[in-house]
């Protein structure tokens, strides 16, 4: 017995044991708010949702609940409104971020310094401190989805159309170009135009990939902005749409927990797709704004 | 040619950027509550009134609590974690996703999961009365709600600054953990000695920006409190948010964010000349 004991220990050490138990703890704190709105969206009518104790696994098992507020809520007009916002400004972001990044990068020309600190200037500017003249002048250009669903939509992307962020990313990843793959397409008759399209962008897709993925995050979970703007509800997005769940069904809180899961399979789709992007460490400090 | 480059990336930063940017400033000297289609020139007017607002001095001091309880706890707690999972173990994929899955899931459905767990007859509550205790208005209570939201906060910021820690971790030479081990130094010695000196600028980073990024908090608190009961979870973005958009006192509202660009930028400034200086060559 003694034996079996000090062969276990050998093989699990305390460390060992410890570091786990920790970890799980911790894993399941993640998890677990998520893991209690399930259990409340799967349980019926019949079972009490405020039992004490709480039941995690319903004993009146339903899905009554997710085909209820499938019903009620437009969830594909959400998820496909989140799709053109979301797409666009990746889209945007792209274009924009890498043209910007190259001049300064690879170009020398009057007023880079001043361009330079201008974009450096942005990331001290919260959104959240200047939201009301953004909003006010986003009404100025008809940008607004009570002009049409087209405006509406341009409205919501156009504030995150470009970000510092996505510049400097873009920047860096030409300064890793050498100087020589531009001087061959030179000589071989490139102009500047085609040198950027043809070459060069082709030899940054690593870090576009990172933006894109960074980007499309960020647009998807945007609440603040888009609670401001929108005003007819078929513009929703899903993070508008869902807090919208709790005035609709104000204390139906199995409806609430079945909207609120539903809305989050597409995101938690793209995350277990895209997971090394996020969990790597080689982007740290991406996402946040 | 390289201002053809430059331009619908400047084009967008002006017009979204800097123009609301000196705008803000601008609004901040009118006054837009007798109305708001003729807003009079008050001057300093607005500020003197913010100065003189009990409301501001309590949401100003909300914010602050929020930094001071959610900042510490996020600069320290997701490096532990980091160290932990940072060691030749089994299951550090699948560590890292479900710790960082908070992270990609959107603020509003983590805002209402936490509002379910803070039910008056919730999960909650049926754990503390387990335990001995009076169940908690997590939400009602105004002594509690400001807590029950920076708990969300940090919740959801726990996965993110982890991975930041990971990838810092990286960068710390391995011969000096195994100097340790030679010395015999257990867990804590090694990793005051060697970790923490070696990514006391990581340390300082998150410390910023889980600064900054706290000082802009509003989803947590729209969707869970509106800022109540009675002010007590109020914090600056949301009560800016209340007074331009619901109250229509645009003048005041702008005061109010000039202050808050006033305090982010310090914040913003520490953070690029002193952390950020490789990543942006200065």
């Amino acid at each position: 017995m003694i034996r079996i004991i000090s062969e276990i220990k050998k093989h699990l050490k305390f460390d060992k044991i410890v570091t786990h138990t920790i970890l799980i703890f911790v894993s399941l704190l993640s998890v677990f708010p998520f893991i209690w709105l399930i259990s409340t969206s799967l349980k019926g009518n019949s079972e009490n949702i405020f039992a004490y104790p709480p039941t995690i696994i319903p004993t009146d098992f339903t899905w009554a609940n997710y085909t209820g507020v499938w019903n009620k809520v437009d969830f594909i007009g959400y998820f496909v409104n989140s799709m053109i916002v979301a797409g666009g400004t990746v889209i945007l972001n792209l274009i924009l971020s890498a043209m910007a990044g190259y001049p300064l990068a690879r170009m020398e020309f009057k007023g880079k310094k001043f361009a330079f600190f201008s974009v450096l200037a942005t990331i001290m500017i919260p959104f959240q401190a200047i939201m009301l003249p953004v909003y006010l002048i986003t009404l100025k250009l008809h940008l607004v989805d009570s002009v049409n669903n087209v405006a509406g939509f341009i409205g919501l992307i156009m504030p995150f159309a470009v970000s510092a962020f996505g510049i400097f990313l873009m920047r860096q990843a030409f300064l890793g170009i050498p100087k020589e793959m531009e001087e061959a397409a030179i000589v071989d008759g490139c102009n500047v135009w085609q040198l950027f399209w043809k070459v060069l962008i082709p030899m940054v897709k690593p870090s576009l990939a990172v933006l894109a993925i960074f980007t499309f995050i960020g647009s998807w979970g945007e609440f603040l902005w888009p609670s401001i703007v929108l005003t007819k509800e078929s513009m929703y997005t899903l993070p508008v749409g869902v807090n919208n769940l709790q005035g609709m069904f104000s204390s139906n809180w199995r409806f609430i927990a079945a909207g609120s899961i539903l809305s989050t399979i597409p995101i938690l789709i793209f995350f277990l797709c895209m997971q090394r992007y996020f969990i790597s460490g080689e982007n740290d400090g991406a996402v946040k704004g | 040619m390289p201002y053809l480059f430059l331009l619908p990336a400047a084009a967008i930063l002006i017009v979204f950027f800097f123009i609301p940017f000196f705008q803000t400033v601008y609004l901040s000297f009118f006054d837009y509550s007798s109305s708001i289609y003729v807003p009079s020139a008050i001057g300093l007017d607005n500020y003197i009134k913010l100065f003189h607002s009990p409301i501001f001095y309590k949401v100003m001091w909300n914010t602050f609590l929020y930094l001071l309880i959610a900042v510490p706890i996020l600069a320290i707690f997701p490096l532990f974690i980091a160290i932990l999972i940072n060691q030749k173990i089994r299951g550090v994929t699948l560590y890292k996703i479900l710790i960082y899955l908070p992270v990609i899931v959107s603020i509003v459905v983590a805002a209402i999961a936490f509002k379910w767990l803070y039910a008056d007859q919730g999960i909650l509550n049926y754990i503390v009365t387990k335990l001995g205790f009076e169940p908690i208005g997590w939400l009602t209570d105004p002594k509690w709600a400001l807590i029950s939201v920076v708990i969300v906060t940090i919740w959801k910021g726990i996965g993110y600054y982890m991975i930041i820690y990971l990838a810092a971790l990286m960068s710390v030479p391995q011969e000096l953990y195994e100097a340790c081990d030679i010395d015999g130094a257990g867990f804590l010695r090694k990793h005051l000695t060697v970790t923490i000196p070696h990514i006391m600028p990581t340390i300082a980073l998150v410390t910023t920006i889980s600064a900054i990024s706290a000082m802009k908090v509003f989803a947590e608190i729209y969707v869970m409190t509106k800022g109540g009961p009675l002010n007590s979870s109020k914090t600056i973005v949301y009560y800016i948010y209340e007074r331009a958009f619901e109250n229509l006192d645009l003048g005041f509202a702008s005061a109010m964010a000039v202050v808050l660009l006033i305090v982010v930028m310090i914040f913003s400034l520490i953070n690029i000349f002193c952390f950020e200086r490789k990543k942006y060559d200065l």
